[in-house]
């Protein structure tokens, strides 16, 4: 009987909470302050907390009016999903380009969307460095040394995270740079690494906590500007090490053109985009760990990102699709060095 | 006979609405369960056979089968042994802080699998409270089969404690004095009285139990270490691999197979009871 007492309560609670919710929505729409939804990936989270400030200021003093943003993030993968399954978005700020390409194929972006703001519409870059416990105990200083006895590398599966992608793709550029452009060399330092690879969790966040909450391993393969904030959030325990060769990862962003159209939101939107690319807004990603396109802002922090770095770019490995061919498809280069690392063991 | 009639046959029921809660009943089955599970269906023959088969007798996909099936498998069996003591420990005894305890029964249910996947394996793994000192004995637990399995007791036991508890509350205390009257131990009373007795509804908690192992997701990705080599990926992982490559296709296929093998299982397991039913009859 106590139970039934208590499924009922927290019945009508739900219900309660559900008719509020939609009150609330109700009311939001019937105002005609605009709401832009931004569909975003984890770790800008903080960076577009403080953006969408200063976008809504901006926004009032030129239009006059006033603007809402709302947020999403998740992995980006399943962030471009849930866009492409129906959930709304008026603007995708993803990891990568292939999450966008796919909205594209969707129908959904037009295309040439890539063209349509600066630095193929990639606002901010980062690209893949390393994070070692204080004092760099196992001396690791490139990618060479990942592969050095009894060092346990933590970095996630390419095959559920695009965002693992670009940690493959940065250590295959040093292989390449290192052997002189030989494959077989590179796929076989490829596989030595991956065999220094303890834990391979599903998703960059996931790594993170593996590294950090859980204490394992002795280097976190990660983006940059996860790096940086990690180092940042957990004091004098961490140090960030900038390989000699790694990969500019460009985070694509991309008005959905159907949805904010039917909408009428195009303008707000594109300018949304466009003053990513503003002074501001160049400022405000550099705050937040990511590297400004802008080459000027970006030196200013140069104390906060190595410049020296030799970066390749997703285009020199023929784009996304190409990459996923050749290494990430079933049966493909990363199957292949995971069959080897079974193997060998 | 119809299926639907009542056992007295012909129309006239004693308990009148029988139309309208079993048209009910067929539209709710059909919209939130059958439609979606035909919808699986449908994805699912875009491959063609030979596809189909390639696919599943691909190692990392037979590994996750394997896996799966046998640590839900045994992750049931230990909640079954504790769900039962759990389940007797709150009908037979009265001590302070019941009521709490079979409160906390049911918070599997209701946090975040996540959360709960995220807690366990830092306190599991070998730097966290309990995995730092199994960690000494040189047994890793986070990462491994073992993490795995606890994650998967955790979300299953309170399906084998809530399957046992009412039946063990409403057992006729008389059978077990007549049993001490005449001269039974007490082993034997527990083992001829008893048991029989919840003998289904510790199958039935058993079946539940490993059923959500075979579909469970978020508890399990962040202790189990996903990895193919150590052979601790779940097939729910696997479909998440898929759908991460936009390949529905195969992500449902995967689905369909897990699907049979969990109908197939609950279906034995129903038959059992049945069968044990009439032999008790």
């Amino acid at each position: 009987m106590k139970h039934k007492k208590i499924i009922a309560v927290l019945t009508v609670t739900a219900v309660l909470t559900a008719a509020g919710l939609l009150a609330g929505c109700g009311r939001g729409t019937d105002e005609d302050t605009l709401t832009l939804t931004n569909v975003s990936y984890d770790p800008t989270r903080e960076l577009y907390k403080e953006y969408n400030e200063a976008f809504q200021k901006h926004y009032k003093g030129q239009t006059g009016k006033d603007i809402r943003i709302v947020q999403s993030h998740g992995g980006s993968g399943s962030q471009a999903r849930s866009v492409i399954e129906g959930s709304r978005a008026d603007v995708v700020t993803l990891a990568l380009s292939y999450d966008v390409e796919r909205l594209e194929r969707a129908g959904l972006i037009d295309a040439g969307w890539e063209q349509e703001l600066p630095d193929d519409s990639a606002p901010y870059t980062s690209t893949i460095v390393f994070l070692v416990r204080k004092g760099n105990p196992k001396g690791i200083r490139d990618w060479n040394d990942l592969t050095k006895s009894g060092v346990s590398v933590i970095t996630p599966d390419p095959k559920s995270s695009g965002g693992a992608c670009w940690n493959f793709l940065a250590a295959w550029s040093w292989g390449l740079d290192h052997f002189g452009g030989n494959e077989i060399k590179t796929r076989a330092f490829m596989t030595d690494l991956y065999r220094h690879v303890t834990v391979m969790d599903a998703g960059a966040r996931g790594s993170t906590t593996t590294f950090v909450e859980n204490g394992q391993g002795d280097v976190l393969v990660a983006w940059e500007n996860e790096a940086l904030y990690t180092m940042r959030e957990y004091p004098g325990r961490y140090e960030v090490v900038v390989p000699s060769v790694s990969i500019l990862a460009q985070p694509s962003v991309a008005v959905v053109d159907r949805l904010a159209r039917r909408k009428g939101h195009e303008q707000a939107a594109e300018e949304y985009l466009r003053y990513l690319y503003s002074d501001e807004g160049q400022e405000l990603a550099a705050k937040n760990d990511f590297r400004p396109s802008n080459p000027d802002i970006l030196r200013r922090y140069a104390d906060r990102f190595d410049l020296n770095v030799k970066l390749t770019r997703i285009s020199d490995f023929g784009g996304w699709d190409a990459a996923y061919v050749k290494f990430f498809d079933d049966d493909a280069l990363f199957d292949k060095i995971m069959a080897d690392v079974d193997g060998s063991q | 006979m119809n299926p639907f009639s009542n056992p007295a046959g012909g129309r006239n029921r004693i308990i009148p609405g029988f139309g309208l809660t079993l048209g009910v009943t067929l539209a709710m089955l059909s919209l939130l369960i059958l439609i979606p599970l035909l919808s699986i269906l449908g994805h699912a023959f875009q491959l063609t056979a030979n596809d189909y088969a390639k696919l599943i007798t691909n190692s990392a996909i037979r590994n996750a089968f394997i896996t799966t099936l046998g640590s839900s498998f045994l992750a049931a069996l230990i909640n079954s042994v504790f769900g039962f003591i759990l389940a007797w420990v709150l009908v037979r005894y009265d001590f302070r802080g019941k009521t709490l305890l079979n409160g906390v029964i049911e918070l599997p249910f209701a946090l975040p699998t996540a959360v709960a996947g995220i807690t366990l394996s830092k306190l599991y793994s070998d730097t966290g409270f309990f995995g730092s000192f199994f960690a000494g004995y040189g047994i890793p637990i986070a990462y491994t089969h073992i993490g795995l399995i606890i994650a998967l007791v955790f979300v299953g036991i309170p399906f084998v404690v809530r399957s046992i508890q009412p039946v063990l509350e409403n057992l006729d205390p008389t059978y077990e004095e007549a049993g001490s009257m005449l001269g039974a131990s007490k082993f034997t009373i527990f083992r001829r009285i008893i048991f029989p007795e919840l003998r289904p509804a510790l199958l039935t908690g058993f079946g539940l139990a490993f059923a959500r192992g075979l579909g469970e997701y978020g508890s399990v990705i962040y202790i189990s270490g996903n990895s193919a080599k150590n052979h601790t990926q779940v097939v729910s992982y696997v479909i998440m691999q898929k759908l991460n490559y936009v390949d529905y296709a195969s992500a449902t296929a995967i689905a369909l197979v897990m699907l049979i093998i969990a109908f197939v299982m609950l279906f034995s397991i129903n038959m059992i009871q049945l069968w044990q039913a009439r032999r008790v009859q």
